[in-house]
């Protein structure tokens, strides 16, 4: 076996058993097997789901990720003492925390789905839903790899960690809200579309309404969006765009394993 | 065996290690001493290849050290404190070691005498801090490395398995491999080292064997003899009494010409 899949096993084996990423499965699955029991129907949890997924999931994919990586330096160390290139010990230290966080998502939000799979809920608004939860993981869990190995104060990180999610999920909102008032003369709609793309929250919120058939949640960079690119494209751009979010911080984390001091 | 030339390295406006030498022979036990933030760290981060230095070169069995880090196959390294991931049992941990290191020989002495097998279902993360350093220790040694790299080897372990564990590099040294070790415990150095290289404030200022600085400094104890070293070299820096002041080194704290180990 490679040195990759031997370090995400580890990671995997480890993380499997954290009680955090235990309870955070269990709370994804607790709260949509709530809205279920209490009488949602499908594409009600799905909406009630989605905006939790876009508010928590960043927020734990950034401080537990930033925690994590902190937390695994002297091992990291350990492991880079052996005879192993640092490049694919990278790639199995990163996915060893990004996929037990995906997957505690989709064990938690999509196991309720297929109990109630009578419930309603389109096949394509489930699979854009838990979709849009593992890109975020990734791109989220790259941002806190990136985030830890460039900061080596833990507690200046875990800051940066939160700033980043404040930043895309409230001070975003504001500045859009912001830029459409101040600027309602204008023509406005390349800018925010553009200003859209930047934030892979609101990227991975409108992939899946894109995929649901209500409007009135898009808001207005969503009903933008889909003005613009239409349903099909629309799902190519958005995906594109979250793809490009994982990426990009992605490969500045490695670029910064590979030549940082340890 | 090891061979490190001028090495020097910075970080940010701080000079960590200032045009440092030192040759680690076969067969042989260094003791790298210095006071704390002297550099011992860096220099073994450097070795190691996890540090890289900003000048100088760094050679194994004659040959430079690869960027790649093959190299690190002839090394094993005992950091100061072991920490693996918690929720990982001490099999998985041994287990993850020795197959990211596929085909090499293997020693399970210090496996046995650490009764590993009786722990080898435990969650890391139950273990004491000594026995965490027993794993560490048991992969430092596990791959028969002709150079291991010891930081602190005995610091929190109990007196019987610090014994097994000096008398393990007392064995590895026999079979004429080398052995760098860093310990704030003179005592124990004593008893291991044949060879001395003392770092202050990133630079070398005695690099031989033990009965050389002994007779240098006059002192009767390994221990004497680097306290008198850190007491010459802190003496200017405490004090701005007029009889301080006029301090001068005496001549072997000039730091040692190359290869003198």
């Amino acid at each position: 076996m490679n040195v990759i899949s031997l370090v995400l096993q580890a990671g995997l084996r480890d993380l499997s058993r954290n009680r955090w990423i235990v309870a955070y499965a269990l709370c994804f699955f607790a709260i949509a097997e709530g809205l279920f029991w209490f009488g949602g129907t499908g594409p009600q949890v799905l909406l009630s789901l989605l905006n939790l997924v876009l508010l928590v999931l960043p927020l734990v994919a950034l401080v537990f990720g930033t925690i994590h990586v902190y937390s695994s330096r002297e091992f990291v160390e350990l492991l880079l003492a052996q005879p192993v290139p640092r490049r694919e010990l990278f790639v199995g230290i990163y996915l060893g925390l990004a996929l037990p966080l995906a997957g505690a998502f989709i064990v938690g939000a999509g196991v309720p789905f297929a109990i109630h799979a009578g419930a309603g809920a389109s096949a394509g608004g489930v699979v854009a839903l838990l979709g849009a939860g593992v890109g975020l993981s990734l791109a989220f869990a790259a941002i806190a790899t990136w985030i830890a190995l460039h900061t080596d104060d833990r507690l200046k990180g875990v800051g940066l960690a939160l700033g980043v999610w404040l930043a895309t999920t409230v001070v975003y909102d504001g500045l859009v809200l912001g830029a459409a008032a101040a600027f309602g003369n204008y023509p406005l709609e390349r800018p925010l579309l553009a200003l859209m793309l930047t934030n892979p929250v609101d990227v991975a919120r409108v992939l899946v309404l894109t995929q649901l058939d209500v409007s009135a949640l898009m808001g207005y960079t969503g009903a933008l969006f889909q003005h613009t690119f239409g349903t099909s494209l629309g799902i190519g751009v958005a995906a594109a765009a979250l793809l490009s979010w994982w990426v990009l911080p992605l490969g500045l984390a490695g670029r910064r394993f590979l030549r940082r001091d340890f | 065996m090891i061979t490190l030339d001028t090495i020097r390295k910075r970080f940010g406006s701080l000079d960590v290690l200032q045009d440092v030498s030192l040759a680690v022979r076969p067969g042989a036990v260094t003791a790298l001493v210095g006071p704390n933030g002297s550099g011992k760290t860096t220099l073994i981060k450097i070795v190691l290849g996890l540090t890289r230095a900003d000048v100088g070169t760094l050679h194994v069995d004659g040959q430079p050290a690869d960027e790649a880090g093959a190299y690190r196959r002839v090394i094993g390294y005992m950091p100061q404190a072991a920490h693996f991931p918690s929720n990982l049992r001490v099999g998985d941990v041994l287990d993850l070691v020795t197959q990211l290191r596929p085909g090499e020989a293997t020693d399970d002495d210090l496996a046995r005498a650490f009764e590993m097998h009786a722990i080898r279902d435990k969650f890391v993360g139950t273990l004491s801090g000594g026995t965490k350093q027993k794993v560490n220790a048991v992969i430092a040694f596990m791959f028969r490395p002709s150079l291991l790299i010891l930081d602190e080897p005995t610091a929190g372990l109990d007196p019987l398995s610090a014994n097994v564990l000096k008398e393990k590099i007392r064995s590895v040294r026999r079979e004429g491999r080398s052995v760098l070790i860093t310990s704030h415990i003179m005592t124990e150095l004593e008893t291991l080292a044949d060879d001395v290289a003392f770092l202050c404030d990133g630079q070398m200022r005695f690099a031989g064997s033990v009965a050389a600085l002994l007779e240098r400094t006059g002192e009767r104890s390994l221990e004497e003899a680097i306290a008198g070293l850190m007491r010459a070299e802190r003496a200017p820096k405490l004090s701005t009494a007029p009889a301080v002041a006029a301090f001068t080194p005496t001549p072997w704290l000039s730091p040692a010409p190359k290869g003198a180990v």
